[in-house]
């Protein structure tokens, strides 16, 4: 099934175009940055999501009464607050579309970019679950935020399935103006646990 | 061997398609606004940065070292894909590319498939090949949404649709939707929300591009920002990712200097809302079947050329577009190919290696030479040099001309100091023909210049010589 012809024929046509070895990369970039809570919730705002730097969390998803949410396995057992319509796996791809919201951990968030990185660890379940449902709320420990893209991809495995989320979807294809809201979940919250 | 589908058939030469797009004052309009909005974005994303020619320098050095090592790199890609479940498939060009493509979706017996934005796929034209083998392509990002809805062909790498106004995509959304929506682009794009949410929960293969994948991982990129690509890449069974083969980082470490460099040029954002990473298969999360198809598609044409191989340290951002003098006023489809622009004039026709075609022949003359494109290119392609390098090649294609005829004497006289000497003497003796200082009308092969425009008379002396007569010790 596989075409070896072709493969071995773009193989040696690389090799005969005998490119020059190139020289050994300098990384003069920052590597780190200033970080801290402060500038991510700053950045995390300024794409629009709505940020909350809390100290006790139980109480914070308080927010959440009234509602049906996605729960993912592995979230701490006094996140799952009475009032709230927790929904756990299995689900199927209607269900979570019916969902309210999804609320999740993270893997690692960064400072200077405002993003946060899902690995589909605990507290945060497979891609679908933070997706479908229109309301993303993630809780973000404070040691979990790096300074810098650089310090965030030393933490983060990269054969697990991650997705890096900066702000709520959205689009800048008409007149290259940013709009919020589109195909993934349309409100994304934050809460930075300190 | 069939003809590259990276330009269009029938287009018209550069000069001529630009000539009838200048004509297009909405257009004219709809770029300018586009372009002027993310030019000045780009500009504050980037001087945010105190380390943005550091990571540029990082950029270019990377990509040169994937292009030395690209067939080491490939195989070492394509055992860490393969050993995390994935599928590798190598096609020399965009046939048989398609055809890999057509293949693997008959075998799921899909008639129907999502797809991600993809300048991979647009190169090499899969969906009309898809089309004509009973599959059906549906794009899901908004403007290429828009560009399939309106029959249309892409304008920009980054935002097909550059060239539409928000009256105009409501227009095309009312027509081929069957709905009432108001040109406010949050309501445009609700209305592409509603029509694609049922194909993102029901159908079973996705195609994708990838913006970059890493040799020691196995891991595949993708960078979005409305959520589609995510929709695409993780609901469905199987997922098919069309990748060029210069689209590598040798390790995980070096996305740490893209993931900086292309959201700043493309959207000039410090980050783009979506990026997904996979490798190879997780059990539970996402397509349980997944297939890489590699395409070269003229590519190890291009890094045959010393000079015009580093075209291929291309990331796709789109920056020299939106800077380009030219591009601002032709717009995208001027240039006949899915690669528009400054990058598009000296990508399109290398991958199309025939600069006896006078399509791609005329794309290097697509540029005034200012620069700009290379002052903001995040991985320091030098379009300038590249476009002048493949103006020679043009050249030396045409064989003789009278034009090559005159350059070849010119550059023997310049080659000796007499013969100059003797030349400028003989050339002061067009100063009788003047009239004012200026002369108007000068004989066959002059006459093509002085048709349009003047010729300063020569002075009666040369500055050589005035110099030997005044300034020389000797």
């Amino acid at each position: 099934m596989i075409n070896s012809a072709a493969r071995e024929e773009i193989l040696q046509r690389i090799r005969n175009a005998k490119v020059p070895a190139a020289p050994q990369t300098v990384r003069g970039y920052n590597q780190t940055g200033p970080g801290g809570v402060e500038l991510f919730a700053e950045r995390v705002a300024d794409y629009r999501a709505i940020v909350h730097v809390v100290s006790d969390v139980p109480e914070a998803l308080a927010l959440l009464k009234g509602k049906r949410i996605v729960a993912p396995q592995g979230l701490p057992a006094e996140w799952l607050i009475d009032g709230v319509t927790w929904l756990h796996e299995p689900l199927t791809i209607g269900e979570l579309d019916q969902a309210d919201g999804v609320l999740t951990g993270c893997a690692v968030a960064i400072a200077d970019t405002g993003t946060i990185v899902l690995d589909g660890g605990e507290g945060q379940g497979r891609r679908a679950l933070t997706l479908l449902p229109d309301y993303h709320l993630c809780v973000v420990r404070q040691d979990q935020i790096a300074a810098s893209v650089p310090e965030a991809l030393r933490r983060l495995e990269p054969t697990r399935p991650l997705t890096f989320i900066s702000g709520p979807s959205a689009t800048s294809d008409i007149e290259l103006n940013r709009v919020e809201g589109v195909h993934g979940p349309r409100t994304l919250e934050v809460l930075i646990v300190t | 061997m069939a003809r590259n589908p990276v330009t269009w058939l029938g287009s018209p030469t550069f000069p001529k398609a630009a000539r009838e797009a200048l004509q297009d004052t909405q257009l004219r309009q709809n770029l300018r606004k586009a372009t002027g909005t993310i030019r000045g974005r780009r500009e504050a994303a980037v001087a945010e940065m105190t380390d943005w020619e550091m990571l540029r320098v990082a950029g270019e050095q990377i990509k040169d070292d994937v292009l030395a090592r690209l067939d080491t790199l490939l195989v070492q890609l394509e055992e860490t894909v393969t050993a995390r479940g994935g599928v590798v498939h190598w096609a020399r060009d965009a046939e048989e590319a398609n055809r890999i493509v057509l293949d693997l979706c008959r075998a799921e017996q899909a008639d129907e498939v999502v797809k991600v934005k993809s300048m991979a796929t647009a190169e090499i034209g899969l969906n009309e090949a898809l089309e004509a083998g009973g599959v059906r392509a549906i794009e899901t990002d908004l403007a290429e949404l828009i560009v399939q809805l309106g029959d249309d062909r892409p304008s920009h790498i980054l935002v097909p649709a550059i060239h539409r106004n928000r009256s105009e995509i409501r227009e095309i959304f009312q027509r081929r939707m069957g709905i009432e929506v108001s040109d406010e682009p949050a309501d445009l794009a609700e209305a592409a929300r509603v029509y694609l949410r049922e194909k993102f929960l029901t159908t079973k293969v996705a195609i994708s591009g990838a913006n970059f994948a890493v040799a020691d991982t196995g891991s595949i990129v993708v960078l979005e920002s409305e959520g589609n690509g995510r929709m695409c890449l993780t609901l469905p069974d199987t997922l098919i990712t069309v990748m060029g083969i210069e689209k590598l980082v040798p390790t995980w470490q070096d996305l740490e200097v893209f993931l900086q460099l292309l959201p700043r040029s493309s959207t000039a954002e410090r980050m783009n809302p979506y990026t997904s990473v996979w490798t190879g298969v997780t059990p539970g999360d996402g397509p349980q079947r997944f297939h890489l198809v590699l395409i070269d598609n003229g590519r190890t044409a291009t890094l045959m050329d010393s000079v015009g191989r580093q075209a291929l340290r291309c990331i796709r951002c789109s920056a020299c577009l939106n800077v380009c003098p030219v591009y601002e006023r032709t717009g995208g489809k001027s240039y006949g190919s899915v690669y528009p622009g400054p990058i598009g004039a000296i990508l399109t026709p290398q991958l199309v290696g025939d600069m006896h075609d006078p399509q791609a022949a005329s794309l290097p003359y697509a540029s005034s030479l200012c620069g700009a494109c290379f002052e903001v290119c995040p991985v320091r392609i030098d379009i300038p040099s590249v476009l002048t390098h493949l103006r020679a090649e043009v050249v030396e294609a045409k064989g003789r001309t009278p034009e090559s005829v005159a350059m070849a004497a010119a550059a023997w006289i310049f080659r000796e100091a007499s013969r100059y000497e003797k030349a400028q003497k003989a050339g002061s003796l067009a100063r009788f023909l003047a009239r004012d200082g200026k002369i108007t009308s000068l004989p066959w092969p002059g006459s093509r210049w002085t048709s349009s425009r003047d010729v300063p008379a020569p002075p009666a002396e040369s500055f050589r010589s005035w110099w030997r007569k005044n300034r020389c010790q000797e």
